[in-house]
């Protein structure tokens, strides 16, 4: 296997617009001649399949939900980073770019980050024409936040429902091109595999959800925006059908996988209540604003938070962290929750949860303050969880979030399979090691509206128009090594529900691949992964038929393939022998806790290669080079 | 009117014909009620308002011309307001082919789930009405031209009374809900539909108390 | 405390449906309504009978897929949630509850609790857009929208699209939801050059999917857990009277 990024020459003002010269296009009037198949109606899948209807292409567009306004984009509720400097505090685009880089603790391509910064321009442009209602100013100017600790105002918001509002833009654009007839949509239909004629990806096979039947569609190109994986944990803040299953299946044919032990954990969600837990809640970053945070001094305090005298509280981030303070990043802030709750100070329900405590701000802004700015917040925490935090601190807990590996694609976005694109969280992406706040809406739809939209022409000009249809042997053969697998899980019969495999899973993979690793617990799990799924596959018990629409079995499907892939990601964690980003291995870090990157060894991107479940894959390596950001530690002192 | 009969084509069409042809009849329910009060003037002043009725436009129009104008386009309108109250009602009911174990009742008050029969009540009332204060034909001692006596005699029975009095609720109920929804339906209600609704309580409770003292003022020898 | 749940199951949208009984034992207050009937489901599969099927994904209240009724209410008795918002301390020990799915003709069962909403989708399709290709947008900044105006369309654009003001509303009428996306996009700038067209093919749309017609009942605005006002309703029968008599 080889890995060429394909990465343009030039300055890197430059490389995308010469780039784009240089690409070859496709005849408009060939286009609709060309299909393309985009699996996933997320940020990524919907501009894309929008925009490539636009140009033209005869579009079909896959989703598991039964519409395609409900992908899980739908969630985010922060906002949307764009390099507009509205408010004219020194943004540009090499600023994006470069905070983009530092920020992925240079673990990301340049010439990537510098396109996404660049193409954040037109993102917003796109969306406030499609209508999508951006919060204003009152002179009707568009509204801008500074978020998740950035120095400039650059973010752009709909109240708290960002996702939504971009998803639902990307939605109607994508249903207009359903009106026109160039996009097909397929809702309520799995992905379960890539099928590969000679060497190129050509078509997938699905399953209709509802019918339960197994069928394969062919086309020029495939195109994979199929989000990311951190239900690999179970409970995370993904929506509950967030799946590794396409990018998964994709890899066993032959597509490169990406640093995936590069997993985000945010800081700030609601604690596990109990065992039956389902999925946490994010509550926004914001609230580190104004909340502080803390544990009881003692270990085993079992006070409630008012009989806790204010000399027996540990305000930790403050303590450790004097000029950031609550507001240290991401991963800061969500290894040391994890310090002190595995020190026994943890708060609340089972000891897992540290205070973010609002007293302080409410004595001096006032509730009425604090209630404008968090309202809706603490009604939310409120619903969930029964206690009001205008009276009692909240409790908090860091959670698995987002996942910056994926599958490995070059300039153009495609994949080591020729013809396979992927775009969104499903690609390794440009967010490095660890991903900006507000930064993956902004990288989602700049691949889908502005990128993959002109890269995959320069695919499809080479393939020459060739038809291709599922009567090729291959299509077929999938298609029987999907059902005999269907077949197989029904087949089982065993004793334990798919669910109670997948949350042993999660709390394996979240000990002792999650907020922070070592090279024992990481070899631990590698034994335990292999024997784990063994039971799986002889003891899981889905009840019903594959000849229906059938919850379990479509869980299990994903469940199994969790299985396979949560070894991969302790492998890649037990290979990065060095500490970046999200990925932090407790054998090196500062004498203050900081990550230490080793970038002599390791300032590459792992892509691994499968060689067979059970089997040890093949890593290999495209160097880093960083010209334009200087290598420098990170410190938040 | 081609664009009229498109908008009938559409159920919102259908709702605006409810709407303009409910808010006549609350324009002629408001006027009837304002004639019906000359009552408290005695009978002359009464048939004198009743004959005018018949004189409006004359001699330009000839006798009771105005009058007929007005019933055609009043009974027309009724023939529209029950037409579409029909077919809507049927698209409603194909539209639920199942109902809930246990229905619904959120916000649609009682009165909005009442239009449907009150509508029905109404119609009866008015042919009623009309049989015993227009024709006679149900009424006991019924002298044409002289509208002050045939009410007044027919109200002293405390039957009739009583039907006059549910009706005339019944009214109010169907225009407290109709005066708010018809302007809902022509979008007059942009922003606070709340504020309409109070308005059209309002207006609904004089119409209804300003009728209902009728009755009572005859049972009580008020009115002789 | 303990629930006793009666649940519409019906194995497909050909097949008969009828209510079966469940005894939710054990159910902690703190959890989730959904996560109560994940517990009974896993009951279900203990005893090798097939789990109550129903819609979800991000059990938060945003992406519109949870959506059934309880005891007639839909997404249940709080006011302004989701069904998966919804926790166990709405409920007392020994509730009895009546689980149906949403009923609309234009909403077909495909499986219990789970219905075919793809109606609203065509909705969307008819009209429920402003066109503007790929990178073809001016600078965002250079129309200014009033801030109210922006506002005003943010309320009518947080639906989601579940379905709960169909289920609730007398007729089965989707006007709630058409009327909030027909509010969106022609109250914004953007959208004026399509505005008649737009209210025009989405209303036709509606109707011709089946749904019934409003007649003001008010009761999706109440069950609606983004709370859209019917407001927009009257602004999309205002706009579709204008277009169709005005042009
Ligand atoms: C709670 C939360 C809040 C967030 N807030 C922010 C924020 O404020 N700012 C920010 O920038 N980012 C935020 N993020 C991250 C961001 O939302 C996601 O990274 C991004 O939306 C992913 O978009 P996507 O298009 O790549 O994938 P998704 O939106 O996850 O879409 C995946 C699509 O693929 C389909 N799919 C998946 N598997 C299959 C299959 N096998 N077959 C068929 N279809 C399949 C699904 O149906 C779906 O349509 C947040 C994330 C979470 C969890
Ligand atoms: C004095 C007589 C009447 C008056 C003043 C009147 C007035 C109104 C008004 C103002 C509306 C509201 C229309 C809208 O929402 O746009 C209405 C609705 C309605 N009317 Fe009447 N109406 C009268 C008689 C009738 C009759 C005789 C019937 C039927 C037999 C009837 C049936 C209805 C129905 C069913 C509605 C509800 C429409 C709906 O919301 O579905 N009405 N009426
Ligand atoms: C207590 C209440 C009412 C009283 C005292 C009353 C009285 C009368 C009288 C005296 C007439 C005869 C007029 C004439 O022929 O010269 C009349 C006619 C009529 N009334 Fe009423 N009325 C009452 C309520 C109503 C209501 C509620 C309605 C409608 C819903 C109504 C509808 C009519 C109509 C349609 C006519 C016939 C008008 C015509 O001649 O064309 N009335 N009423
Ligand atoms: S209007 Fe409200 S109830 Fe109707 S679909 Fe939208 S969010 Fe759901
Ligand atoms: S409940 Fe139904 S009748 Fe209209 S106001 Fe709402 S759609
Ligand atoms: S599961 Fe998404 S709104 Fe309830």
């Amino acid at each position: 296997m080889e890995l060429n990024g394909k990465v343009p020459s030039g300055s890197i003002e430059k490389k995308w617009e010469n780039h784009r010269f240089e690409m070859k296009l496709v005849n408009p009037a060939n286009k609709r001649k060309y299909d393309v198949i985009v699996v996933g109606s997320g940020l990524a899948g919907a501009s894309a399949a929008a925009s490539l209807g636009e140009l033209g292409y005869n579009v079909k567009c896959f989703f598991f939900q039964d519409s395609a306004r409900r992908a899980h984009s739908i969630a985010a509720q922060g906002g949307i980073n764009a390099a507009k400097n509205y408010q004219n505090d020194g943004d540009s685009v090499y600023r994006l770019f470069y905070d983009t880089v530092k920020g992925g603790d240079f673990r990301a391509r340049e010439a990537n980050v510098h396109r996404l910064a660049e193409v954040s321009l037109n993102i917003i442009d796109q969306c406030v024409a499609q209508g999508v209602p951006f919060a204003r100013e009152y002179g009707g100017l568009l509204d801008n936040r500074s978020f998740g600790g950035a120095q400039v105002s650059r973010t752009f918001y709909a109240r708290g429902q960002t996702g939504q509002q971009l998803l639902i833009g990307a939605y109607q654009a994508l249903e207009r091109q359903v009106a026109v007839g160039t996009v097909e949509l397929f809702p309520r239909t799995e992905m379960l595999d890539v099928v590969i004629v000679d060497g190129h990806a050509k078509g997938i096979v699905v399953r209709d959800l509802v019918t339960g039947k197994i069928h394969s569609f062919a086309a020029h190109a495939v195109v994979l925006a199929t989000g990311g994986y951190a239900n690999v944990f179970y409970l995370s803040t993904n929506a509950k059908g967030c799946n590794v299953t396409a990018t998964w299946r994709a890899h066993k044919r032959g597509a490169a996988f990406a640093n995936p032990c590069f997993t985000q954990i945010h800081p700030t969600c609601i604690p596990q209540a109990g065992e039956y837990q389902s999925k946490l809640t994010l509550m926004s970053e914001s609230l580190r604003n104004d909340g502080r945070i803390w544990v009881p001094q003692r270990v085993g305090d079992t006070r409630q938070a008012k009989d806790i005298p204010e000399n027996e509280r540990d305000y930790y981030l403050e303590r450790f962290y004097p000029s950031f303070g609550n507001l240290a990043p991401r991963d800061v802030a969500s290894r040391r929750a994890k310090e002190a709750v595995d020190e026994g100070r943890g708060v609340g329900e089972g000891s897992g949860g540290v205070y973010l405590d609002f007293r302080d701000a409410i004595d001096r802004l006032g509730q009425q303050v604090i209630a404008e700015r968090y309202g809706n917040l603490f009604d939310m925490y409120q619903q969930i969880t029964g206690e009001n935090p205008y009276e009692v601190p909240m409790r908090i807990y860091p959670a698995p979030h987002y996942t910056m590996g994926g599958l490995w694609v070059d300039y153009n976005l495609m994949s080591t399979i020729p013809g396979l694109h992927v775009i969104g969280e499903a690609n390794f992406s440009d967010h490095g090691a660890n991903r900006l706040g507000a930064s993956a809406l902004m990288q989602g739809l700049a691949d889908g509206y502005f990128v993959l939209p002109y890269t995959i022409a320069d695919y499809l000009a080479q393939t020459e128009g060739s038809p291709v249809t599922t009567d090729h042997p291959a299509f077929q053969q999938t298609e029987r090594e999907v059902a005999e697998r269907i077949q197989r899980l029904v087949d089982v019969n065993g004793t334990r529900s798919v669910d109670s495999f997948h949350r042993d899973l999660g709390k394996l993979m979240w000990n002792q691949c999650g907020m922070a690793r070592n090279a024992s617990g990481l070899q631990d799990a590698l034994e335990k992964i292999p024997e784990m799924r063994e039971q799986f596959w002889s003891d899981v018990r889905v009840t019903g038929s594959g000849e229906e629409l059938n919850q379990e079995l479509e869980k299990a499907g994903r469940v199994a393939d969790f299985f396979e892939f949560g070894e991969l990601m302790c492998r890649d964690a037990l290979e990065r022998d060095e500490s970046c980003g999200g990925h932090f291995r407790e054998e090196h870090q500062t004498d203050e806790g900081e990550a230490r990157r080793d970038d002599e060894r390791f300032a590459y991107v792992a892509a691994w290669e499968f060689t067979g479940v059970g089997n040890t894959p093949i890593p290999h390596k495209e160097p880093l080079e960083f010209e334009y950001v200087h290598l420098a530690q990170r410190s938040y002192k | 009117m081609r664009r009229v009969l498109q908008l009938y084509r559409s159920s919102v069409g259908k709702k605006a014909v409810m709407g303009v042809t409910g808010l006549m009849f609350f324009g002629y329910v408001a006027g009837h009620l304002a004639g019906n009060l000359k009552i408290y003037l005695g009978a002359e002043h009464f048939n004198a308002y009743a004959e005018f009725l018949r004189e409006i436009g004359a001699p330009a129009l000839g006798h009771s011309w105005f009058l007929w104008a007005f019933r055609i386009v009043l009974l027309a309108a009724l023939l529209l307001h029950v037409t579409a109250a029909i077919q809507l009602w049927l698209m409603a009911r194909s539209a639920r082919p199942t109902n809930y174990r246990r229905p619904v009742h959120l916000e649609d008050s009682y009165v909005s789930r009442t239009m449907r029969w009150g509508g029905v009540v109404i119609l009866i009332f008015i042919l009623y009405h009309l049989m015993n204060l227009t024709w006679g034909t149900a009424h006991s001692d019924f002298i044409p031209g002289d509208a002050y006596h045939n009410l007044v005699t027919a109200f002293q029975s405390l039957a009739v009374s009583a039907a006059y009095i549910v009706a005339v609720i019944v009214v109010g109920f169907h225009l407290y809900h109709g005066i708010w929804s018809s302007l809902q339906t022509l979008g007059v209600n942009q922003e606070h539909h709340d504020r309409w609704r109070r308005t059209s309580a309002v207006i609904a409770t004089v119409i209804v108390l300003g009728n209902i003292s009728i009755p009572v003022s005859v049972l009580t020898g008020i009115v002789q | 405390m303990q629930i006793t749940l009666n649940v519409w199951r019906q194995a497909s949208s050909m097949a008969p449906g009828r209510f079966e009984r469940y005894v939710a034992k054990n159910v902690s207050e703190h959890m989730s309504f959904l996560e109560m009937l994940d517990v009974v489901n896993q009951g279900l599969i203990e005893q090798n009978k097939d789990p109550i099927h129903f819609e979800h994904d991000c059990r938060e209240g945003i992406c519109g897929s949870c959506g059934m009724v309880i005891n007639g209410v839909p997404h249940g008795p709080k006011p302004a949630i989701t069904a998966c918002q919804l926790h166990m301390r709405s409920f007392s020990d020994g509730d009895e509850l009546w689980l149906e799915p949403w009923r609309a003709k234009a909403f077909p069962v495909i499986k219990d609790l789970v219905v075919d909403r793809n109606a609203l989708d065509r909705i969307i399709e008819a009209g429920g857009y402003i066109s503007a290709r790929s990178g073809s947008a001016p600078d965002a900044n250079a129309i200014p929208i009033p801030k109210e105006t922006a506002d005003t369309a943010m309320d009518a654009a947080a639906c989601i699209g579940c379905g709960a003001c169909v289920a609730a509303c007398p007729n089965a009428s989707a006007m709630l939801f058409t009327s909030a996306k027909v509010a969106h996009l022609s109250k914004l700038p953007q959208g004026q050059p399509e505005r008649r067209r737009r209210v025009l093919n989405m209303v036709e749309q509606m109707e011709s999917e089946g749904f019934g017609y409003c007649t003001n009942h008010g009761a999706c605005q109440t069950a609606c857990p983004k709370e859209i006002s019917i407001d927009f309703i009257a602004y999309l029968n205002r706009e579709l009277l204008g277009a169709t008599l005005v042009g």
